[in-house]
Protein backbone atom coordinates (compact mmCIF):
# COMPACT_ATOMS: atom_id res chain seq x y z
CA UNK A 1 0.00 0.00 0.00
CA UNK A 2 1.00 3.42 -0.61
CA UNK A 3 -0.49 7.04 0.40
CA UNK A 4 -0.61 10.24 -1.22
CA UNK A 5 -1.75 13.50 -0.48
CA UNK A 6 -3.55 14.89 -3.42
CA UNK A 7 -2.05 19.21 -3.02
CA UNK A 8 -5.30 20.13 -5.42
CA UNK A 9 -7.03 19.04 -2.86
CA UNK A 10 -5.30 19.68 0.47
CA UNK A 11 -6.27 22.87 2.57
CA UNK A 12 -4.35 22.01 5.34
CA UNK A 13 -6.72 20.58 8.15
CA UNK A 14 -3.86 18.28 9.01
CA UNK A 15 -5.78 15.81 10.13
CA UNK A 16 -3.44 12.84 8.71
CA UNK A 17 -0.14 14.19 10.33
CA UNK A 18 -2.10 14.01 13.52
CA UNK A 19 -3.42 10.89 13.15
CA UNK A 20 -0.35 9.04 11.22
CA UNK A 21 2.61 10.97 12.22
CA UNK A 22 4.51 8.35 10.85
CA UNK A 23 3.50 8.36 7.19
CA UNK A 24 2.45 12.17 6.50
CA UNK A 25 4.19 15.20 8.13
CA UNK A 26 3.40 18.85 7.41
CA UNK A 27 4.98 21.40 5.48
CA UNK A 28 5.47 25.14 6.84
CA UNK A 29 1.64 26.18 5.66
CA UNK A 30 0.28 23.22 7.24
CA UNK A 31 -0.53 20.91 4.23
CA UNK A 32 0.22 17.58 4.68
CA UNK A 33 2.84 15.35 2.52
CA UNK A 34 3.38 11.68 2.45
CA UNK A 35 6.55 11.01 4.02
CA UNK A 36 9.58 9.26 1.63
CA UNK A 37 7.74 7.41 -1.37
CA UNK A 38 4.66 6.80 0.60
CA UNK A 39 5.21 3.19 1.19
CA UNK A 40 2.75 1.94 3.91
CA UNK A 41 4.17 -0.66 6.12
CA UNK A 42 1.82 -3.58 7.32
CA UNK A 43 1.58 -2.18 10.62
CA UNK A 44 0.62 1.00 9.25
CA UNK A 45 -2.04 -0.01 7.13
CA UNK A 46 -4.77 0.69 9.46
CA UNK A 47 -3.25 4.19 10.39
CA UNK A 48 -3.88 5.02 6.53
CA UNK A 49 -6.95 3.73 6.55
CA UNK A 50 -7.48 6.32 9.12
CA UNK A 51 -6.47 9.23 8.21
CA UNK A 52 -7.87 9.15 4.60
CA UNK A 53 -11.33 8.61 6.52
CA UNK A 54 -10.72 11.92 8.68
CA UNK A 55 -9.86 14.14 5.96
CA UNK A 56 -12.32 16.31 5.62
CA UNK A 57 -11.58 17.32 2.08
CA UNK A 58 -10.76 13.64 1.01
CA UNK A 59 -7.34 14.85 -0.27
CA UNK A 60 -5.24 11.17 1.65
CA UNK A 61 -5.30 9.06 -1.27
CA UNK A 62 -4.96 4.96 -0.64
CA UNK A 63 -3.15 3.13 -3.20
CA UNK A 64 -3.67 -0.22 -2.65
CA UNK A 65 -0.69 -3.11 -3.31
CA UNK A 66 -1.07 -3.54 -7.33
CA UNK A 67 -0.65 -7.24 -6.97
CA UNK A 68 -2.97 -7.85 -4.32
CA UNK A 69 -5.11 -5.73 -6.48
CA UNK A 70 -4.74 -7.78 -9.64
CA UNK A 71 -4.68 -10.63 -7.81
CA UNK A 72 -8.13 -10.14 -5.82
CA UNK A 73 -9.70 -8.62 -9.57
CA UNK A 74 -8.96 -12.39 -11.44
CA UNK A 75 -11.45 -15.19 -11.24
CA UNK A 76 -9.92 -18.42 -9.30
CA UNK B 1 -32.45 39.61 22.06
CA UNK B 2 -32.07 41.84 18.44
CA UNK B 3 -34.62 44.31 16.88
CA UNK B 4 -36.05 41.73 15.21
CA UNK B 5 -39.74 40.14 15.14
CA UNK B 6 -39.55 36.13 16.81
CA UNK B 7 -39.53 33.73 13.64
CA UNK B 8 -42.77 31.69 12.90
CA UNK B 9 -41.53 29.61 10.15
CA UNK B 10 -37.99 28.67 9.67
CA UNK B 11 -38.27 27.98 6.02
CA UNK B 12 -39.44 30.85 4.62
CA UNK B 13 -38.34 33.06 7.31
CA UNK B 14 -35.34 32.16 9.25
CA UNK B 15 -33.12 34.44 11.51
CA UNK B 16 -30.00 33.42 12.96
CA UNK B 17 -30.13 36.24 16.05
CA UNK B 18 -33.57 34.48 16.92
CA UNK B 19 -34.10 33.13 20.83
CA UNK B 20 -34.78 29.81 19.49
CA UNK B 21 -32.04 29.28 17.01
CA UNK B 22 -29.71 30.99 19.90
CA UNK B 23 -30.90 28.32 22.52
CA UNK B 24 -30.71 25.27 20.87
CA UNK B 25 -30.36 25.38 16.64
CA UNK B 26 -29.93 21.48 16.25
CA UNK B 27 -33.81 20.49 15.93
CA UNK B 28 -34.01 23.59 13.67
CA UNK B 29 -31.35 22.44 11.66
CA UNK B 30 -32.37 18.96 11.74
CA UNK B 31 -36.26 19.65 10.56
CA UNK B 32 -35.04 21.96 7.53
CA UNK B 33 -32.87 19.61 6.55
CA UNK B 34 -35.64 16.81 5.76
CA UNK B 35 -38.33 19.35 5.02
CA UNK B 36 -36.55 22.22 3.32
CA UNK B 37 -32.90 21.80 2.97
CA UNK B 38 -32.12 24.66 1.61
CA UNK B 39 -34.34 27.65 3.38
CA UNK B 40 -34.77 31.21 2.48
CA UNK B 41 -35.30 34.57 4.47
CA UNK B 42 -36.02 37.73 3.46
CA UNK B 43 -34.36 39.61 5.92
CA UNK B 44 -30.98 40.85 5.70
CA UNK B 45 -32.63 41.62 2.46
CA UNK B 46 -32.09 38.15 1.41
CA UNK B 47 -30.10 35.05 3.00
CA UNK B 48 -30.30 31.68 2.26
CA UNK B 49 -29.94 28.82 4.52
CA UNK B 50 -28.75 25.50 3.51
CA UNK B 51 -28.06 22.45 6.12
CA UNK B 52 -27.42 19.34 4.21
CA UNK B 53 -23.25 18.38 4.66
CA UNK B 54 -23.24 18.16 0.55
CA UNK B 55 -24.64 21.13 -0.08
CA UNK B 56 -22.69 23.18 2.07
CA UNK B 57 -19.48 21.71 1.19
CA UNK B 58 -20.35 22.39 -2.31
CA UNK B 59 -20.73 26.36 -1.76
CA UNK B 60 -17.88 26.19 0.53
CA UNK B 61 -15.83 24.98 -2.05
CA UNK B 62 -17.65 27.07 -5.29
CA UNK B 63 -15.42 30.39 -5.57
CA UNK B 64 -16.67 31.18 -8.44
CA UNK B 65 -20.74 31.56 -8.00
CA UNK B 66 -20.37 32.28 -4.04
CA UNK B 67 -17.80 35.22 -2.89
CA UNK B 68 -16.31 36.02 0.45
CA UNK B 69 -16.51 39.75 0.13
CA UNK B 70 -18.30 39.92 3.03
CA UNK B 71 -18.76 36.89 5.65
CA UNK B 72 -20.71 37.94 8.28
CA UNK B 73 -24.58 38.36 7.57
CA UNK B 74 -25.81 42.03 8.68
CA UNK B 75 -28.22 44.48 6.69
CA UNK B 76 -25.54 45.65 4.80
CA UNK B 77 -23.48 44.99 1.77
CA UNK B 78 -19.59 45.20 1.66
CA UNK B 79 -18.85 47.67 -1.35
CA UNK B 80 -18.47 45.62 -4.60
CA UNK B 81 -14.41 47.99 -4.86
CA UNK B 82 -13.53 46.25 -1.59
CA UNK B 83 -12.77 43.26 -3.52
CA UNK B 84 -10.39 41.67 -4.13
CA UNK B 85 -9.34 41.94 -0.68
CA UNK B 86 -12.56 42.47 1.15
CA UNK B 87 -12.67 44.15 4.42
CA UNK B 88 -10.21 41.39 6.27
CA UNK B 89 -8.36 39.87 4.28
CA UNK B 90 -8.24 37.02 3.32
CA UNK B 91 -10.97 35.41 5.10
CA UNK B 92 -12.86 38.14 2.53
CA UNK B 93 -10.72 37.21 -0.26
CA UNK B 94 -11.98 35.69 -3.22
CA UNK B 95 -8.89 34.04 -5.40
CA UNK B 96 -6.52 34.99 -6.63
CA UNK B 97 -5.88 37.65 -4.35
CA UNK B 98 -7.08 35.22 -1.37
CA UNK B 99 -3.68 33.12 -1.85
CA UNK B 100 -1.16 35.39 -1.65
CA UNK B 101 -2.56 36.79 1.92
CA UNK B 102 -3.45 33.78 2.81
CA UNK B 103 0.37 32.48 2.78
CA UNK B 104 1.49 35.55 4.47
CA UNK B 105 -0.32 34.23 7.51
CA UNK B 106 -0.13 30.57 7.29
CA UNK B 107 3.26 30.59 8.71
CA UNK B 108 2.69 31.91 11.91
CA UNK B 109 0.16 29.11 12.25
CA UNK B 110 1.62 26.38 11.20
CA UNK B 111 1.78 22.83 13.81
CA UNK B 112 5.59 23.88 14.27
CA UNK B 113 4.59 27.57 15.04
CA UNK B 114 1.80 26.60 17.05
CA UNK B 115 3.69 23.80 19.17
CA UNK B 116 5.83 26.92 20.30
CA UNK B 117 3.21 28.77 21.71
CA UNK B 118 1.73 25.53 24.35
CA UNK B 119 4.02 26.32 26.83
CA UNK B 120 2.56 29.92 27.17
CA UNK B 121 -0.79 29.12 26.84
CA UNK B 122 -0.13 26.06 29.29
CA UNK B 123 0.79 28.51 31.70
CA UNK B 124 -2.34 31.20 31.34
CA UNK B 125 -4.37 28.17 31.88
CA UNK B 126 -2.58 27.14 34.91
CA UNK B 127 -2.85 30.69 36.28
CA UNK B 128 -6.68 31.17 35.21
CA UNK B 129 -7.47 27.78 37.30
CA UNK B 130 -5.17 29.00 40.55
CA UNK B 131 -7.74 32.23 40.39
CA UNK B 132 -10.73 29.83 40.33
CA UNK B 133 -9.15 27.72 42.85
CA UNK B 134 -11.32 27.41 46.83
CA UNK B 135 -14.96 28.56 45.08
CA UNK B 136 -17.61 26.06 45.02
CA UNK B 137 -19.39 27.82 41.71
CA UNK B 138 -17.51 28.99 39.04
CA UNK B 139 -18.34 30.33 35.46
CA UNK B 140 -16.13 28.58 33.08
CA UNK B 141 -17.32 30.76 30.41
CA UNK B 142 -16.33 34.47 32.07
CA UNK B 143 -13.82 33.38 34.17
CA UNK B 144 -11.94 30.56 31.99
CA UNK B 145 -12.88 29.95 28.71
CA UNK B 146 -12.90 33.40 27.40
CA UNK B 147 -9.87 34.59 28.83
CA UNK B 148 -7.23 31.93 27.15
CA UNK B 149 -7.54 32.93 23.25
CA UNK B 150 -7.35 36.60 24.29
CA UNK B 151 -3.92 35.99 26.46
CA UNK B 152 -2.65 33.88 23.44
CA UNK B 153 -3.38 36.38 20.80
CA UNK B 154 -2.27 39.32 22.71
CA UNK B 155 0.82 37.18 23.14
CA UNK B 156 1.35 36.90 19.57
CA UNK B 157 0.68 40.57 18.67
CA UNK B 158 3.17 41.62 22.15
CA UNK B 159 -0.25 43.24 23.67
CA UNK B 160 0.11 43.23 27.19
CA UNK B 161 -2.75 40.92 28.36
CA UNK B 162 -4.30 43.78 29.81
CA UNK B 163 -5.40 44.84 26.80
CA UNK B 164 -8.07 41.68 27.08
CA UNK B 165 -11.05 43.54 28.05
CA UNK B 166 -10.78 45.78 25.25
CA UNK B 167 -10.21 43.24 22.41
CA UNK B 168 -13.63 41.50 23.85
CA UNK B 169 -15.34 44.57 23.31
CA UNK B 170 -14.24 44.75 19.85
CA UNK B 171 -15.43 41.20 19.18
CA UNK B 172 -18.65 41.54 20.47
CA UNK B 173 -19.21 44.64 18.50
CA UNK B 174 -18.30 43.18 15.21
CA UNK B 175 -19.91 38.89 15.83
CA UNK B 176 -22.62 39.35 18.28
CA UNK B 177 -23.70 43.05 17.49
CA UNK B 178 -25.15 42.44 14.30
CA UNK B 179 -28.70 43.26 15.39
CA UNK B 180 -27.47 46.56 17.59
CA UNK B 181 -28.45 49.42 16.49
CA UNK B 182 -26.10 50.45 13.22
CA UNK B 183 -24.90 53.78 14.59
CA UNK B 184 -23.76 51.91 18.26
CA UNK B 185 -22.17 49.23 16.05
CA UNK B 186 -20.61 51.34 13.57
CA UNK B 187 -19.54 53.44 16.73
CA UNK B 188 -17.47 50.18 17.85
CA UNK B 189 -15.62 49.50 15.06
CA UNK B 190 -14.34 52.89 14.46
CA UNK B 191 -13.21 52.42 18.08
CA UNK B 192 -11.69 48.89 16.89
CA UNK B 193 -10.16 50.51 13.61
CA UNK B 194 -8.50 53.36 15.93
CA UNK B 195 -6.99 50.90 18.24
CA UNK B 196 -5.56 48.74 15.27
CA UNK B 197 -3.85 51.64 13.81
CA UNK B 198 -2.41 53.05 16.45
CA UNK B 199 -0.38 49.51 17.24
CA UNK B 200 0.33 49.15 13.43
CA UNK B 201 1.97 52.60 13.90
CA UNK B 202 4.03 51.83 16.37
CA UNK B 203 5.37 48.65 15.21
CA UNK B 204 6.42 50.24 11.92
CA UNK B 205 8.22 52.64 14.23
CA UNK B 206 9.55 50.02 16.63
CA UNK B 207 9.50 46.38 14.81
CA UNK B 208 9.57 43.49 17.23
CA UNK B 209 9.62 40.11 17.56
CA UNK B 210 6.19 39.43 17.06
CA UNK B 211 3.16 38.43 14.34
CA UNK B 212 2.07 42.35 13.62
CA UNK B 213 6.01 43.16 13.16
CA UNK B 214 6.39 39.95 10.63
CA UNK B 215 3.32 40.80 8.93
CA UNK B 216 4.54 44.19 7.89
CA UNK B 217 7.43 42.98 6.78
CA UNK B 218 7.13 39.80 5.09
CA UNK B 219 6.50 40.05 0.71
CA UNK B 220 3.49 39.21 -1.14
CA UNK B 221 4.61 38.87 -4.62
CA UNK B 222 7.78 40.59 -4.44
CA UNK B 223 6.59 43.27 -2.43
CA UNK B 224 5.51 44.55 1.32
CA UNK B 225 1.75 44.72 2.16
CA UNK B 226 0.46 48.18 2.15
CA UNK B 227 0.23 48.60 6.47
CA UNK B 228 -3.62 49.27 5.45
CA UNK B 229 -3.92 45.70 4.79
CA UNK B 230 -1.68 44.44 7.53
CA UNK B 231 -4.06 46.55 9.99
CA UNK B 232 -7.64 44.51 8.22
CA UNK B 233 -5.60 41.18 8.99
CA UNK B 234 -4.87 41.85 12.40
CA UNK B 235 -8.21 43.19 12.79
CA UNK B 236 -9.48 39.26 11.48
CA UNK B 237 -7.53 37.23 13.58
CA UNK B 238 -8.05 39.29 16.63
CA UNK B 239 -12.23 39.09 15.51
CA UNK B 240 -11.93 35.34 14.40
CA UNK B 241 -9.64 33.90 16.70
CA UNK B 242 -11.42 35.24 20.07
CA UNK B 243 -14.80 34.34 19.98
CA UNK B 244 -14.83 31.04 18.02
CA UNK B 245 -11.88 29.51 20.40
CA UNK B 246 -13.44 30.67 23.65
CA UNK B 247 -17.07 29.50 22.06
CA UNK B 248 -15.28 25.70 21.34
CA UNK B 249 -13.48 25.39 25.15
CA UNK B 250 -17.21 26.78 26.46
CA UNK B 251 -19.17 24.48 24.38
CA UNK B 252 -16.89 21.42 25.44
CA UNK B 253 -16.21 21.92 29.12
CA UNK B 254 -20.60 22.47 29.16
CA UNK B 255 -20.65 19.37 27.36
CA UNK B 256 -18.61 17.62 30.28
CA UNK B 257 -20.89 18.56 33.04
CA UNK B 258 -23.76 17.67 31.39
CA UNK B 259 -22.49 14.23 30.70
CA UNK B 260 -20.16 13.10 33.55
CA UNK B 261 -19.34 9.39 32.22
CA UNK B 262 -17.16 11.08 29.18
CA UNK B 263 -15.64 13.26 31.70
CA UNK B 264 -14.70 10.71 34.00
CA UNK B 265 -13.59 8.60 30.98
CA UNK B 266 -11.53 11.44 29.64
CA UNK B 267 -9.64 11.86 33.23
CA UNK B 268 -9.44 7.78 33.09
CA UNK B 269 -8.18 8.00 29.53
CA UNK B 270 -6.23 11.13 28.87
CA UNK B 271 -4.89 9.36 25.38
CA UNK B 272 -8.25 9.91 24.54
CA UNK B 273 -8.23 13.79 24.42
CA UNK B 274 -7.40 14.22 21.18
CA UNK B 275 -10.09 11.90 19.75
CA UNK B 276 -12.59 13.24 21.71
CA UNK B 277 -11.37 17.04 21.14
CA UNK B 278 -12.59 15.96 17.22
CA UNK B 279 -15.95 14.72 18.37
CA UNK B 280 -16.67 17.74 20.86
CA UNK B 281 -15.50 20.24 17.55
CA UNK B 282 -18.22 18.31 15.39
CA UNK B 283 -20.63 17.91 17.59
CA UNK B 284 -20.59 21.74 18.95
CA UNK B 285 -18.77 23.64 15.82
CA UNK B 286 -18.72 27.20 16.91
CA UNK B 287 -18.46 29.05 13.58
CA UNK B 288 -21.15 29.52 10.76
CA UNK B 289 -19.48 31.04 8.06
CA UNK B 290 -20.88 33.08 5.01
CA UNK B 291 -20.76 33.67 1.42
CA UNK B 292 -22.20 36.50 -1.11
CA UNK B 293 -24.27 34.94 -4.41
CA UNK B 294 -21.88 36.56 -7.24
CA UNK B 295 -24.74 37.06 -9.51
CA UNK B 296 -28.16 35.57 -10.08
CA UNK B 297 -27.95 31.44 -10.38
CA UNK B 298 -30.39 28.49 -9.45
CA UNK B 299 -28.71 26.29 -6.60
CA UNK B 300 -30.68 22.89 -6.86
CA UNK B 301 -34.29 24.83 -7.64
CA UNK B 302 -33.22 27.91 -5.23
CA UNK B 303 -32.94 31.06 -7.52
CA UNK B 304 -30.24 33.03 -5.95
CA UNK B 305 -30.16 36.58 -6.47
CA UNK B 306 -26.61 38.43 -6.82
CA UNK B 307 -25.83 39.89 -3.46
CA UNK B 308 -28.28 37.46 -0.95
CA UNK B 309 -26.27 35.96 1.49
CA UNK B 310 -25.80 31.89 2.01
CA UNK B 311 -25.34 31.19 5.34
CA UNK B 312 -22.79 28.12 5.48
CA UNK B 313 -23.53 26.31 9.00
CA UNK B 314 -20.68 24.00 9.56
CA UNK B 315 -22.60 22.43 13.23
CA UNK B 316 -25.36 21.67 10.70
CA UNK B 317 -23.13 19.98 8.12
CA UNK B 318 -21.43 18.21 11.14
CA UNK B 319 -25.40 16.62 12.60
CA UNK B 320 -26.14 15.19 8.65
CA UNK B 321 -26.85 11.58 8.88
CA UNK B 322 -26.03 11.36 5.73
CA UNK B 323 -22.39 12.18 6.35
CA UNK B 324 -21.97 11.09 10.46
CA UNK B 325 -23.29 7.16 11.27
CA UNK B 326 -25.34 8.27 14.66
CA UNK B 327 -24.98 12.16 13.56
CA UNK B 328 -27.09 13.60 16.48
CA UNK B 329 -25.07 11.71 19.73
CA UNK B 330 -21.68 12.98 21.23
CA UNK B 331 -19.45 9.10 20.64
CA UNK B 332 -16.21 10.88 22.08
CA UNK B 333 -14.31 8.08 20.89
CA UNK B 334 -15.56 8.17 17.25
CA UNK B 335 -12.98 7.48 15.51
CA UNK B 336 -13.84 8.31 11.45
CA UNK B 337 -14.41 11.86 11.94
CA UNK B 338 -14.58 13.73 8.88
CA UNK B 339 -16.38 16.83 10.48
CA UNK B 340 -16.22 20.68 8.65
CA UNK B 341 -15.75 22.27 12.21
CA UNK B 342 -13.04 24.46 10.71
CA UNK B 343 -14.66 25.05 7.50
CA UNK B 344 -13.88 23.48 3.74
CA UNK B 345 -11.92 24.43 1.01
CA UNK B 346 -9.72 27.23 0.40
CA UNK B 347 -10.72 29.34 3.52
CA UNK B 348 -10.70 26.37 5.73
CA UNK B 349 -9.80 28.24 9.07
CA UNK B 350 -6.17 29.46 9.60
CA UNK B 351 -6.14 29.16 12.99
CA UNK B 352 -7.42 25.93 13.44
CA UNK B 353 -4.16 24.56 14.48
CA UNK B 354 -3.56 26.79 17.43
CA UNK B 355 -7.76 26.46 18.52
CA UNK B 356 -7.26 22.29 18.47
CA UNK B 357 -4.06 23.14 20.91
CA UNK B 358 -5.93 26.04 22.90
CA UNK B 359 -8.97 23.22 23.29
CA UNK B 360 -6.75 20.31 24.49
CA UNK B 361 -4.45 22.51 26.69
CA UNK B 362 -7.63 24.45 28.35
CA UNK B 363 -9.31 21.36 28.67
CA UNK B 364 -6.28 19.06 30.24
CA UNK B 365 -5.51 21.70 32.73
CA UNK B 366 -9.45 22.42 33.35
CA UNK B 367 -9.45 18.51 33.90
CA UNK B 368 -6.75 18.19 36.49
CA UNK B 369 -7.75 21.20 38.33
CA UNK B 370 -11.02 20.27 38.25
CA UNK B 371 -11.98 16.50 37.59
CA UNK B 372 -15.49 16.49 39.43
CA UNK B 373 -17.88 19.71 38.04
CA UNK B 374 -21.62 19.69 37.27
CA UNK B 375 -24.05 22.79 35.78
CA UNK B 376 -24.77 25.37 38.47
CA UNK B 377 -28.22 26.00 37.04
CA UNK B 378 -29.03 24.74 33.87
CA UNK B 379 -31.16 27.30 33.22
CA UNK B 380 -28.28 30.25 33.62
CA UNK B 381 -26.40 29.12 31.10
CA UNK B 382 -26.44 31.86 28.43
CA UNK B 383 -25.29 31.29 24.55
CA UNK B 384 -24.03 33.56 22.10
CA UNK B 385 -26.09 34.67 18.91
CA UNK B 386 -25.18 35.53 15.35
CA UNK B 387 -22.73 33.40 13.76
CA UNK B 388 -20.44 31.94 16.43
CA UNK B 389 -21.96 29.83 18.97
CA UNK B 390 -20.57 29.00 22.48
CA UNK B 391 -21.50 30.06 26.22
CA UNK B 392 -21.11 33.25 27.35
CA UNK B 393 -22.31 32.60 30.68
CA UNK B 394 -21.96 29.06 32.03
CA UNK B 395 -21.78 28.68 36.15
CA UNK B 396 -20.03 25.63 37.58
CA UNK B 397 -20.52 23.69 40.57
CA UNK B 398 -17.47 22.13 41.71
CA UNK B 399 -16.48 19.39 43.89
CA UNK B 400 -13.44 19.82 45.75
CA UNK B 401 -10.92 17.33 45.88
CA UNK B 402 -10.71 16.90 49.75
CA UNK B 403 -13.35 13.73 49.34
CA UNK B 404 -11.01 12.40 46.81
CA UNK B 405 -7.56 12.48 49.44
Amino acid sequence: MKVHVDQELCQGHGRCYALAPELFEPDDLGNGFAIDEGDVPAELVAKARLAAANCPESAVIIIEDTDLATEAAEPT
Amino acid sequence: MGLHDPVTDWASDFDHTDDAWVADPFPIWDELRETCPVAHSERYHGVWLPTRHEDIAEIAHDTKRFTSRQVIVSEYRAPLDMAPQGTAPPITSDPPYHQGARRMLLPAFSPQAVARLEPFTRQACQDLVDQLEGNDVVDAAEGYAQHIPVQVIAHMLGLPASDGDRFRGFVNVVLEGVDAAREDREAGIVEFFRYLKDLIEDRMRRPGDDLVSYLLDVDLDGEKVDPFWVTRMIGLLMIAGIDTTWSAIGASIWHLANVPDDRERLIAQPDLLPTAIEELLRSYAPVTMARLVREDFEFNGCAMKQDDFVLLPFPAANRDPAAFDRADEVIIDREVNRHAAFGLGIHRCVGSHLARMELRVALEVWLDAFPDFSLADARAVRWSGGQVRGPRELPLKIETRSERY
